[in-house]
């Protein structure tokens, strides 16, 4: 039987990272991130992890740190949110355009301004079109479990994509929960071997990293780093897979609750998930046909499985917890649209935005927004394209 | 430059697996004004040759002496760092006429 402890969502990432024996550790503090390099700061000072901390002066070098270390074949990790991630906003394109496996936690934190420090998903959201791979956690178990897929999935040879496993501030970095941990022999037998890089970086064969290429041969990086993204949809469900046989807990793509035969389905990303099914759960026992569906993969946006999914509903409703300014709606809502525009059945597709700046959604709200979707499957309309839910007039 | 590559036939990630690649590199063609070494002033302490930015300069040496100081006009991008260090002033920037 498998350790169980009482961890943060913070303290999850860290012991998580331990056991995936990381080499090289840059990281600047950032509330609420903090607790993850503090905890991994003590591992390494008490000799429980070999591994080179690297202490910068701010995220932009942190992440430019990690980027050349992944290219020396070392396992690497650095964790930001929020303001971090906005700073490190000009390396994150490089490294994925390098090539460089970096796993990345982000702490998931609304953007200045107004100066906030509580969850939203501006800041990642902000960064779906960087490369990198997108993981959304809904809880800690979660948080911890995908720490080892992150690695599984970035190092993988014909993907090399850097990888956010991304953890709503507070709601989970801060939350204790009970942890099924994984022993070191499993995580071990499960992450692949190292170095992390087929080219790593060494003086017996020197070779150029980070070249210029101008029109004749930017686009073919680009095409391939598209290549990888398309191949990282198929290694990423076969990640899990084999996490779920190795750890025992069941892992897909999206975790769904009551989708077969609802009428309405609701799909979120990270911990608003959990409210949802419990909300769907509730409203279930009362005869509402509603289910919900909790997105854990949103780059690449898994979109076969999600079809499938989600093409026997009759309204969608898209969960944003950022905004997209003067666009149709948030990002998901987007994307779930795009998705069902050639489809035979076409649900009717909302957009809920909610959230912000760390506001909570309470049940009540949620039960809200399972009714107001019941409303529009039964009149067929859709009122509000989108619908701002916990905002004051 | 050869014929071009598809995305399917070159390495990942912009690496370039030979070394010294950039030596093929002609970037001596970006100057406006061309560093010119008067040989007679020229003490040949090799200061330029460390200032150089590019490795533009090259050293002939002989029993451990400089006994040449020379531009590489192939590389040389003609930032007159050389000019403005060298303490004789035995490097002039001249306009290059095309
Ligand atoms: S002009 Fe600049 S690049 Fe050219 S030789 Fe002098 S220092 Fe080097
Ligand atoms: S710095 Fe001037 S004197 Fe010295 S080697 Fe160069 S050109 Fe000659």
């Amino acid at each position: 039987m498998a350790k169980v402890i009482g961890l943060t969502g913070d303290e999850a990432v860290a012991y998580a990272v331990k056991q995936c024996d990381v080499d090289v550790i840059a990281a600047y503090p950032i509330t609420p991130q903090t607790v993850i390099v503090e905890t991994l700061g003590e591992f390494v000072a008490n000799g429980e992890l070999d591994a080179e901390m690297v202490h910068v002066e701010s995220e932009h070098s942190a992440l430019s740190v990690v980027t050349a270390a992944a290219l020396t074949g070392a396992r690497v990790f650095t964790a930001t949110c929020s303001q971090g991630l906005a700073l490190m906003f000009e390396i994150l394109y490089i490294t994925s355009g390098v090539r460089a496996p970096v796993v990345m936690a982000v702490a998931n934190r609304a953007l200045s301004a107004p100066i906030n420090i509580h969850a939203d998903h501006s800041d990642s959201m902000g960064a779906r079109d960087s490369g990198w791979i997108q993981l959304y956690a809904e809880n800690v178990q979660e948080v911890y479990d995908m720490i080892f897929m992150a690695y599984k999935i970035a190092e993988n040879r014909d993907v090399l994509l850097p990888t956010m496993v991304c953890l709503d501030g507070f709601t989970l970095t801060h939350t204790l929960e009970r942890v099924e941990m994984l022993d070191d022999e499993v995580a071990k037998k499960y992450l692949p071997p190292k170095p992390t890089y087929p080219y790593p970086i060494s003086a017996e064969k020197p070779a150029t990293y980070g070249s210029l290429a101008l029109p004749d041969y930017y686009f073919e990086f680009k095409m391939q780093q598209q290549d990888a993204m398309n191949k990282a949809k198929e290694v990423i469900p076969k990640a899990m897979e084999e996490f779920s046989k190795v750890s025992g807990r069941e892992y897909d793509q999206f975790k769904a609750y009551a989708i077969e035969d609802a009428d309405v389905i609701t799909v979120a990303l990270g911990s608003t998930g959990g409210t949802m099914r419990s909300v769907a759960r509730e409203l279930r026992k009362q005869g509402y046909k509603v289910g919900s569906l909790t997105l854990r993969v949103y780059r690449p946006f898994p979109a076969e499985a999600l079809m499938e999914a989600l093409s026997g509903a009759k309204v969608i409703l898209a969960m944003d917890r950022t905004l997209s300014f003067g666009a149709i709606g948030g990002p998901l809502f987007e994307d779930l649209r795009t998705l069902f525009y050639d489809a035979e059945k076409r649900p009717l597709i909302a957009d809920i935005v909610y959230g912000l700046g760390g506001r909570d959604l309470t049940p009540a709200e949620a039960k809200a927004i399972f009714k107001y979707g019941l409303e529009i499957a039964k009149s067929g309309r859709i009122p509000e394209l989108v619908k701002y839910v916990g905002v004051r007039e | 430059m050869s014929k071009l590559l598809g995305w399917r036939k070159i390495p990942i990630g912009t690496i370039i697996l030979e070394a010294g690649s950039t030596f093929e590199v002609r970037t001596g063609d970006w100057r406006t004004f061309k560093p010119v070494i008067d040989h007679n002033k020229c003490t040949r302490c090799g200061l330029c040759y460390y200032y150089c930015p590019d490795g533009s300069i090259t050293l002939e040496v002989k029993d451990g002496k400089i006994v040449k100081v020379d531009i590489d006009y192939y590389h040389c991008k003609g930032c007159a760092i050389c000019e403005g260090i060298c303490p004789v002033k035995a490097i002039t920037m001249v306009e290059e006429v095309k």
